[in-house]
């Protein structure tokens, strides 16, 4: 109060507008900080119910590891799938879940646009003063899809320790960077997919076959495929180097199109592009928005 | 009778309407289809007859799976989530005041949401499927009418589960921790993620009883021609059997829940 009043009254700015200065923050940060603060609000009202979170992200958790036990299935009638013992399976199953997760957790809720530019609920994150990218992401944070995350890095554990690898210190630090490579990827497919949106409205499925279907589709050995739709996930939507590509280097399997061994080294450039066309259609897309006005 | 069959029009009308989203979900089945037909290609070429079925029949069973996904709505969703909100927040009080009976109300307008479902989501992923895999389609007309009948039956029980899901609202009121669990065994006990012929031992003894093979593996077992004679009425009377006791159980149930508790709201 005192220092208020000792200033002059021309220096006064009203309540909730930063200081000056504080807008030429570089975007990038300032959208971090905002959706730090969007999902840190989730997470405390999340919190306000900890037995129906333990009992979701439970869930969160059981659904995914379903999909490992119609896999385990599988191998009990058989030893190899597509070439594939089941600790290989396990690796490329783990790595994609882990990538996958992460992705979920982060910008999962980018399917929600289509419901937001329906309703026109859009408008309300155009006021404010954050990117809307970051408002979108971060709306509705669900922490329970750590149990996704959870399966996949236990799934992965157990690849690890039964698979036989000779590790050299090149394939030891391709794991995190196979893992947060692919889930920028992924994200990257979360944002492209809410971008569509602004004009398919009520076609927030579309994005579920590159998504949910992206990772079941690398669950599997490449060997299972058909060569074109390989192709396709390599060169089109390039979901094999979220795990498919990494992961044949370090299992020392030759790649099913023949790629040179240096792809395997691709991924975080991969997902760098990937990220920036994302923004670019991110950017097309919010410009294309039109308000529906009610 | 009119009302409900003016009621099941209204639902089929309902999902009809959301074109791009008709489209969108024939799109994902189609991902779907492709991705798991291509896994039971390679598990199949490795044990030709696993489970009773031959190549042809087990790609088939997949897209099957892919057309009843949402006919037999496996996953869940649809009419309960809106009953569960209706009881959440006190308007059932509005739906049990009209001169329908609650349970038959909604069966009607989920008998629609079916048949629009089998018409706009199940036929073209299935075709789609057919220009690139060799599927064993039924040659007598009759199969594919039992089938129909059959697929009928399951959308029965489906029903009748997801209606006493919805009505437990009355009782725990945040129906999302009992809707996850009829997700999760519906996709696992229905054969969605693999047929239930291949489960091992008891488990797959006791998942082929459980309501939910009504579902999938029993519709496609009938399109298949794997139940015949005497073994398709049996399996038409473990359908309608479930779906009787089912149905029942729900019904009594709606009279507790309607007796016992107070109506939300204000």
């Amino acid at each position: 109060m005192a220092d208020g009043l000792s200033e002059g009254v021309s220096e006064r700015v009203p309540k909730g507008v930063p200081p000056e200065g504080e807008w030429s923050r570089p975007p990038l940060w300032e959208g971090l900080r905002a959706y730090g603060l969007i999902i840190a609000m989730w997470i405390r009202s999340t919190m306000a119910y900890r037995a129906s979170f333990a009992m979701t992200a439970f869930g969160n958790f059981a659904a995914t590891a379903f999909d490992f036990v119609a896999i385990l299935l599988m191998f009990s009638h058989v030893d190899r799938l597509g070439g594939y013992s089941l600790p290989e399976v396990a690796f490329l199953y783990g790595a994609a879940g882990a990538a996958f997760g992460l992705a979920d957790l982060t910008f999962g809720s980018m399917d929600r646009l289509g419901r937001r530019v329906r309703d026109g609920t859009l408008d309300t994150l155009l006021v404010r003063p954050a990117p809307v990218l970051a408002q979108v992401a971060g709306d509705r944070f669900a922490l329970r899809r750590l149990g996704r995350i959870t399966q996949g890095l236990l799934v992965l554990g157990y690849a690890l320790v039964t698979l036989d690898i000779a590790w050299t210190p090149l394939k030891v630090a391709m794991l995190p960077m196979m893992i947060l490579s692919g889930a920028a990827i992924f994200a990257s497919v979360f944002v492209a997919g809410g971008a569509f949106q602004f004009w398919a409205l009520d076609a927030a499925e579309v994005q579920n076959s590159f998504t949910y279907g992206g990772t079941t589709l690398l669950q599997y050995p490449p060997t299972v495929f058909a060569k074109d739709l390989v192709r396709g996930v390599t060169f089109v939507v390039p979901l094999a180097f979220v795990n498919w590509i990494p992961a044949l280097y370090v299992m020392d399997r030759e790649d099913p199109l023949g790629l040179p061994d240096w792809a395997a080294f691709l991924p975080p450039v991969v997902a760098v592009g990937c990220c920036a066309l994302a923004g670019l259609a991110w950017r097309v897309g919010l410009r294309a928005y039109r308000s529906t006005g009610s | 009778m009119r009302l409900y069959a003016v009621v099941a029009a209204g639902g089929f009308r309902r999902y009809a309407t959301y074109r791009t989203a008709t489209a969108a979900g024939v799109f994902t089945n189609t991902v779907f289809g492709f991705i798991v037909a291509y896994t039971y290609t390679a598990l199949w070429e490795q044990r030709p007859q696993l489970g009773g079925y031959d190549l042809s029949q087990a790609v088939t069973y997949v897209w099957l799976g892919q057309s009843l996904l949402m006919t037999c709505a496996m996953m869940g969703g649809g009419f309960e989530d809106e009953l569960m909100d209706r009881i959440r927040t006190g308007d059932v009080a509005i739906d049990l005041y009209r001169p329908a009976d609650l349970q038959l109300w909604w069966l009607a307008s989920d008998l629609g949401r079916a048949a629009f479902h089998l018409l706009g989501r199940g036929i073209v992923p299935m075709a789609l499927g057919g220009l690139v895999f060799d599927l064993t389609l039924p040659g007598n007309p009759l199969v594919w009418l039992a089938f129909l009948f059959s697929v009928f039956l399951g959308v029965l029980v489906s029903f009748a589960v997801r209606f006493l899901v919805a009505l437990s609202a009355f009782w725990l009121l945040d129906g999302a921790g009992v809707g996850q669990i009829t997700f999760l065994a519906g996709m696992f006990f229905s054969g969605m993620l693999l047929p239930l012929t291949l489960f091992p031992g008891l488990l797959g003894e006791v998942a082929r009883v459980l309501p939910w093979s009504s579902l999938l593996q029993v519709p496609a077992d009938v399109f298949l021609g794997r139940h015949t004679g005497w073994g398709l009425v049996g399996a038409f009377a473990f359908q309608a059997g479930w779906a009787l006791a089912l149905l029942a159980l729900g019904r009594l149930l709606q009279s507790v829940a309607t007796r016992r508790v107070v109506v939300q709201g204000g």
